[in-house]
């Protein structure tokens, strides 16, 4: 067997710690090295053209690359030398970069450990089998996780390339935060306006199927193959009957025992209701928490008012299967809770404003709501307690987020620029009233952003302080808002008639349970994590499948729209072909030596150690083993380390690979 | 369960320099009622000072050692438990249990200060994790009279429920314990404003007039919310409460006296004790439980 080195200088990341010249001449003598050279950057084009023309010169049979992880171009020099014709697995990568010259200053430790590094490789590689390419086949459907606007517009990008969707949203309707906010920034159109078109064209699209009030129970198989069961809960409303017609809501005798949620609890709503009135589907559900009939067997008047006769008290949860080829996750965000949980010890609620005990100190949603034409007050300004017009206003940005104390270190990156804009909309509103808003710094990074905040200050008259503040409470009925302005170096204290909270965005209480259900990681927070930070910002590390919206972090609806379209754009690209090629770094199950213990399945972060029976020539079971689905292995290798009797054979690290690498040293 | 408790109720005492002098009636309240309760003390032997007034702003290795020394002391004297009556003793002496705990630097520099080091956990409590721990129950069993006509407003001040981090015993923003042991007297408790607001007590000789402001709009808050009495479970909040009311007068000639007890002094009364016998009568603004009883109802 032939072997070529080629030691990579990464600019002067490698070499200003590691005699790359050195390395390389060493290796030349190395038993089994034909060729070994040094360069400065390996990875560039002319660094891959001395790869392959010293492949074809030397007519080498396999390679190894001194250079960064290969994380970073194990890819890139695969390529290279398939395309000089060897078999892209047998090239081994030995990390002088992340493993040795970065993590090292002395120069000469580093360049023995580098050449330590490189033997390994040497090594490995002689005993390298050449691997192919799995093939696995694609169902052409994607499933959509939530309805809101990064939901939608991922179903609709994909519907429009001509592939079928399911959308599956928890909510009796689509749209998400989105629908219940007012106006929006950077230039104040109205939510809704721009939002339901898009609902409406989700509701019709033909390739679209909308299950509203469902919840995705369970998620197995693999990139391609998905097999998705979808709870969906009963609305005790037919689908198919009813009209939306709106009577059953109207004669509802339960008016106000339930808080509507839609509203974010400003107002009520009956018994048998819709979220809002341009929800989609506009079908309503009947809540049987309150319901009078499923409480206590009587009442029943929705049923006696419904002419097309679609009530019905004994409908049940449905469950149904779908074959889906890939997922986008676009389940979005929730608002931090001031309020006191004291099971909850990582959010501590904010005894200083009240825990959450003084109605007239809302949450930027509540504010949503109430200067929203379609909310609780008809979009006039109104605080909760009595109803008066708010003349002094203050908005409270970074509550929760950027405070470790309170159980979030992170920027939730959009209050700055909501807080602006609601701030705005009140000085539209109330000519004469005064708002103020306490920040820590201004974030408004985005096209028109630090313009629209600028707005606010300069025409709206928008009084900005720089400083926390320490305390809220309440006395003759106005909110004593105490604080510092860190530019004056001076202690201020307003007495308004209302305070609104820019509260952190945090993830969907559900969010960890989903996570697990679909395999994906997720951060300390319960945010989804992407695939890569940089490079694949919409990818989950799950291969097949995305990320969408708020889910992954906090976001406005530009960003969440754009990450929508790149997933939606990823999906369709995977489904493009009718085949997928799969990395055959895959473990295998010798099923003669496999006892059969399936600690193998306990262990596996991927759910792809799946039980297999062995039947002898009469069809007769004699033992199980464990069988591992290569669509799903992600080849980590776990199982093999833990399998008991050494059954797993992780290919491209196989025992005798390892071994030799090691006795190498 | 109570038994076993009772075994184990034994606690070392660190007085604090103020206990032996401005707040002296805050020590005799203190033996008197815990001795009722049934628990026992022993004043850690050579005590000195904690280090909390002028030593924690000027010189941070002395503040450390001073706290150190006195735990130390226990330490040696057997003591796993005691109790700082003085919210500044309190904070000092757990702030600096914190950074030795979590600073190896200096846990060096404070044992070679010392020429000892430090083994044992030494807990310290205040007083009213003492009552939480001796429990309100064991209050109202022992109860002579139910202060029925007293409304409470109960001030924690700044430095008894922090820093959050460490003073676990109750939540630094809506602290609730302090109700909960007053409750056990009889008395009610009002929803107020300015339980965890400073009351300067650490300007009080070199700025009274922020004193004087800080610690009206405390007492004035109270009265707002309908309370007749405060108590405090601090000598330095207990000063500036009590005795500044006289300059407070003179920026303000509107005030009116207002009481204000230590939590001791309060549970002294309900275990059926005098003011005299409890120190009240010690205080600048005069308290009498009696004054407070409507005519003819029959009690006092
Ligand atoms: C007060 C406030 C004001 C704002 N103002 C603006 C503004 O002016 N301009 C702007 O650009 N942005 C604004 N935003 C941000 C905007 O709300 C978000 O960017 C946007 O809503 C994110 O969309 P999303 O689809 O990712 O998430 P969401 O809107 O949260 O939608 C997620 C959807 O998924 C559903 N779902 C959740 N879990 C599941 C599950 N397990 N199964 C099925 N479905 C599920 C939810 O019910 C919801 O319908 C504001 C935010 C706040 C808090």
């Amino acid at each position: 067997m032939k072997i070529g080195v080629f030691i990579c200088h990464c600019g002067e990341n490698i070499s200003s710690t590691v005699d790359c010249p050195r390395v390389a001449k060493i290796c030349e003598s190395y038993p089994g090295v034909e060729y070994s050279v040094d360069y400065k950057y390996m990875c560039s084009d002319p660094g891959q053209n001395l790869i392959r023309e010293a492949i074809q010169l030397y007519k080498l049979d396999a390679i190894v690359i001194g250079s960064c992880s290969p994380h970073m171009h194990e890819r890139t020099f695969r390529n290279a030398a398939f395309s000089a014709g060897i078999n892209p697995f047998m090239v081994e990568i030995a990390n002088l970069r992340e493993h040795c010259s970065w993590v090292h200053d002395d120069i000469e430790s580093s360049t023995l450990k580098a050449i330590e590094l490189v033997r390994m490789a040497i090594e490995k590689v002689k005993r390298d089998k050449p691997l192919s390419k799995i093939n696995v086949p694609v169902t052409k459907r994607v499933l959509v996780i939530g309805g809101g606007i990064a939901g939608i517009q991922a179903a609709l990008d994909v519907a429009n390339a001509g592939y079928e969707v399911v959308l599956v949203e928890k909510e009796p309707s689509i749209g998400g935060h989105m629908s219940q906010l007012s106006e929006t920034f950077p230039t104040l159109d109205c939510s809704q306006c721009i939002l339901t078109p898009r609902m409406v064209e989700v509701h019709q699209h033909p390739k679209i199927k909308l299950l509203t009030y469902s919840e995705v129970v369970k998620v197995e198989g693999f990139i391609g193959n998905f097999k998705v069961t979808i709870k969906k809960k009963a609305r005790h409303i037919n689908e198919d009957l009813c009209s939306g017609c709106g009577m059953c809501i109207s004669k509802c005798p339960i008016k106000k025992k339930a808080y509507n949620s839609f509203e974010e609890d400003l107002a009520f709503r009956s018994a048998v209701y819709i979220p809002f009135s341009q929800a989609i589907p506009n079908i309503p559900v009947i809540d049987e928490t309150v319901c009078t009939y499923f409480q206590t067997g009587k009442c029943g008047m929705c049923l006696k008012v419904c002419d097309r006769g679609a009530i019905n008290f004994d409908q049940k949860d449905t469950v149904m299967v779908a074959d889906i080829g890939a997922i986008i996750v676009a389940t979005g965000y929730k608002l931090y809770d001031i309020e006191r949980k004291s099971a909850d010890l990582k959010y501590k609620g904010y005894g200083e404003y009240g825990y959450g005990k003084y109605r007239d100190v809302i949450d930027g949603l509540q504010f949503e709501r109430i200067a929203s034409a379609s909310g609780p007050t008809s979009g006039e300004m109104k605080r909760p307690s009595d109803g008066k017009e708010p003349k002094k206003i203050v908005f409270i940005q970074c509550v929760g987020s950027r405070d470790d104390s309170k159980g979030i270190s992170y920027c939730s990156k959009i209050c700055c620029m909501y807080t602006a804009k609601q701030a705005m909309l009140y000085r539209h509103k109330v000519h004469d009233g005064e708002a103020y808003v306490f920040y820590m710094d201004i974030r408004a990074g985005g096209k028109m952003y630090e313009e629209f905040v600028r707005r606010a200050i300069e025409e709206d008259k928008v009084k900005y302080i720089r400083g926390r503040v320490s305390r809220i409470y309440e006395e003759n009925g106005k909110y004593i808002v105490k604080g510092e302005d860190t530019i004056a170096g001076m202690p201020v204290e307003i007495d308004a008639d209302m305070v609104v909270l820019a509260t952190a965005m945090i993830p969907q209480d559900n969010a960890p349970a989903l996570a697990r259900t679909i395999g994906i990681p997720y951060d300390k927070y319960g945010f989804f994590n992407e695939s890569h930070p940089k490079l694949k910002p919409v990818e989950s590390t799950t291969a097949g499948v995305f990320l969408a919206g708020a889910c992954q972090s906090p976001k406005d609806i530009p960003e969440s729209v754009a990450m929508a379209s790149a997933a939606a754009c990823k999906t369709i690209i995977l489904l493009s072909s009718d085949t997928l090629e799969r990395e055959p770094v895959v473990a295998k199950v010798n099923e003669d030596l496999c006892a059969g213990c399936f600690y193998c399945q306990k262990v596996c972060p991927f759910g792809a150690v799946e039980v297999k029976d062995v039947k002898d020539i009469n069809g007769i079971v004699y033992k199980e083993v464990a069988f591992i689905n290569q669509g799903v292995c992600q080849g980590c290798g776990t199982c093999t380390a833990t399998c008991l009797s050494k059954s797993i054979e992780l290919s491209g690290f196989n025992n005798e690979e390892i071994f030799a690498e090691i006795a190498a040293l | 369960m109570n038994l076993l408790k009772e075994v184990f109720m034994k606690y070392g005492y660190f007085p604090g320099c103020s206990q032996t002098g401005s707040a002296k009636e805050y020590d005799i309240s203190l033996r008197k009622v815990i001795e009722k309760l049934g628990v026992s003390f022993d004043e850690i032997e050579d005590w000195s000072c904690c280090g909390a007034t002028s030593a924690h702003v000027t010189n941070h290795k002395l503040s450390t050692a001073l706290a150190m020394r006195n735990i130390m002391l226990a330490e040696q004297q057997g003591m796993e438990n005691i109790i700082a009556p003085c919210a500044a003793c309190y904070n000092r002496l757990i702030m600096s249990q914190f950074e030795i705990a979590n600073h190896s630097g200096i846990r060096k520099e404070t044992e070679e200060l010392l020429s000892a080091s430090f083994q044992k956990d030494v807990k310290v409590f205040n007083v009213l994790e003492l009552f939480l721990n001796i429990g309100i129950d064991k209050i109202i069993e022992n109860r002579k009279r139910e202060l029925n006509d007293l409304k409470v407003a109960c001030y924690y001040g700044c430095l008894l429920v922090r820093p959050s981090g460490l003073t676990k015993f109750d939540d630094a923003e809506q602290p609730e314990s302090m109700e909960k042991i007053a409750e056990a007297t009889g008395a009610k408790t009002i929803d107020w404003n300015y339980k965890v607001e400073c009351c300067g007590a650490a300007h009080s000789i070199a700025r009274r007039d922020i004193v004087v402001d800080l610690s009206k709009k405390i007492l004035d808050d109270a009265k707002y919310h309908g309370a007749n009495v405060m108590i405090v479970a601090c000598p330095m909040c207990h000063t500036n409460l009590d005795m500044r009311q006289r300059v407070m007068k003179r920026t303000y000639p509107e005030h009116e006296d207002f009481p204000v007890l230590y939590i001791t002094e309060l549970i002294g009364l309900a275990l059926g004790m005098d003011e005299k016998e409890l120190g009240i009568d010690l205080h600048f603004i005069d308290f009498n439980y009696k004054d407070l009883v409507p005519e003819n109802s029959g009690v006092g």
